[in-house]
């Protein structure tokens, strides 16, 4: 990063900070309002199932391939999800080009397990020849323009794209194309820590100088399928439980307002 | 192995533990001649290895910070530590574990007294059984002691999980495999978290529940961290009478 860069982050981080003491935020948010959220499904013919969210700033694209393939030796039964998440340097000036960094790394899995781990996906529909022949679910998540928060706005749209995808069935001789087979409807909510305070859904700017951001998962019944902490500042017991909390609630409308099965 | 029919009956898990008991802990400081602090570190089925070297120069130079230490932290695992033998190398896994793991310490750390050097931790995995990255800071933190790097303080970590509908601590291979969920936890003495991940299927109770317990556990093997180093400096300092 260049100096100049780093005295900016400086100044902005006073800025922010000073706002976040009299209970502002840059935006003119509350601590636990989410930004507009946009959300349009089927924008790509070529893939099984699409969607591109706007989470304020932020702007990302998940496509959805489902194609025949091999499944693992130790589920001979069970369909397959890869969800894979690149940071490509069409979207921020502090991405770069070539193989994906820890960050990138971690948000694509934390996404991943969200999806994996809330039994979202009947994975044992995704069969079709046990031992041999099962259903591969590759979601790619796009991002287009860093805004913060990447990490719940890929989940959503991970989500929105899988609730509208097809099992191509056609065009492998297997009869008429199926919904994939949906169980649950994770949503993933995001908190930072900025000197004590807790805000939901940062904006880049707050996500850059964040002690320590908190991912939580949850289903429909509020159970949470995935936690992930993410930063170098340590959370005391009564913040976690506060973010679970506010969490599991906030999940609850985002699911009711956007991703209506 | 195939899924058991139960992972606990009347309270007693297969390996015999009680829901709330930790796996036998077994602590080694200082196992290392060419590292400036290690520590073997076993964890019931784990055994895991931690070498620190540092504060030392950093390579590449454009990694270094004018106004602290970097900490860099590699978590690896062995290929013969698995029942199917790992691709050797940094994976997608290793690496989030790796980064998790680094943040799990760096808050102990006085980084700002070293600006533009290193504190390199290496975690070697040599047998894994579910919970080597929660074993692999424990390892850590105690070699990072034994280093002489300045800490506000050690850390220690746990996971607690849920297996047959019961929350229990520190989950083995086959709890894990076959259980509902597993949460690792990474703590301070003072009670501050530093490591909070989650997968499977936890309720707003049970999650409370298991949080609870991960911080319980943290604290028995917080304990055993500081005598595993009492052990082998409070004899030195015993000995090491000025005159």
């Amino acid at each position: 990063m260049s100096l100049s860069n780093e005295v900016m982050t400086e100044l902005r981080k006073d800025y922010i900070y000073n706002l976040m003491v009299k209970g502002e935020r840059e935006d003119g948010r509350a601590f636990d309002q989410y930004r507009e959220i946009t959300i349009e499904t089927n924008v790509i013919n070529k893939a099984e199932g699409s969607a591109r969210v706007h989470l304020g700033d932020t702007d990302l694209v998940v496509g959805v391939k489902i194609q025949p393939g091999t499944p693992f030796p130790d589920t001979p039964d069970m369909g397959v999800i890869i969800t894979n998440l690149e940071l490509i340097p069409l979207a921020s000036p502090v991405f770069e080009a070539g193989p994906p960094r820890e960050d990138a790394i971690e948000l694509a899995r934390v996404v991943d397990r969200g999806v994996r781990e809330s039994g979202a996906v009947d994975l044992s529909k995704l069969c079709i020849t046990p031992g041999e022949k099962v259903w591969m679910v590759f979601i790619d998540v796009h991002v287009l323009d860093d805004g913060g928060n990447i990490m719940d706005a890929a989940s959503l749209g991970a989500v929105a794209a899988l609730l509208t995808s097809k099992l191509p069935n056609k065009r492998y001789d297997l009869g008429e194309d199926a919904n994939v087979p949906m169980r649950d409807v994770p949503v993933a909510v995001t908190a930072v820590e900025i000197g004590g305070s807790i805000m939901l859904d940062p904006s880049q700017d707050e996500e850059s100088i964040a002690g320590t951001k908190l991912t939580v998962t949850s289903n429909q019944n509020g159970a949470i399928s995935a936690m992930q902490k993410s930063g170098v500042h340590p959370l005391t017991t009564e913040q976690i439980n506060y973010i679970v909390d506010i969490a599991i609630e906030k999940a609850k409308e985002i699911r009711e307002k956007f991703l209506v099965i | 192995m195939t899924k058991p029919e139960k992972l606990i009956e009347n309270g007693i898990r297969l390996d015999g533990r009680k829901p709330d008991e930790l796996r036998p802990i077994k602590i080694k400081v200082g196992v290392l001649n060419r590292a400036d602090g290690s520590c073997y570190f076993e964890f019931g089925g784990n055994k895991v290895i931690a070498a620190v070297y540092g504060p030392r120069e950093v390579h590449p130079r454009h990694m270094q910070k004018s106004t602290s230490a970097v900490v860099r932290y590699r978590y690896n695992m062995a290929s013969f530590s698995v029942e199917e033998r790992k691709r050797p190398g940094p994976d997608r896994r290793s690496i989030e574990v790796s980064k998790v793991s680094r943040e799990a310490l760096e808050p102990v750390i006085f980084q700002e007294y070293f600006p533009r050097s290193a504190i390199d931790i290496f975690v070697e995995v040599l047998q894994a059984d579910a919970g080597t990255r929660t074993a692999g800071i424990n390892a850590a933190s105690i070699a990072l002691a034994d280093a002489g790097i300045p800490m506000k303080s050690l850390v220690s970590a746990c996971a607690a999980g849920k297996i047959d509908d019961t929350v229990v601590l520190d989950l083995n291979k086959d709890e894990d495999n076959y259980g509902q969920a597993d949460m690792p936890i990474a703590m301070t003495p003072e009670g501050n978290i530093t490591l909070l991940q989650m997968d499977g299927h936890l309720t707003r109770d049970e999650f409370g529940e298991a949080f609870e317990l991960a911080k319980n556990g943290c604290k028995a093997i917080y304990e055993l961290q500081r005598a595993a180093l009492m052990e082998k400096y409070a004899s030195q300092m015993e000995g090491d009478v000025i005159e």
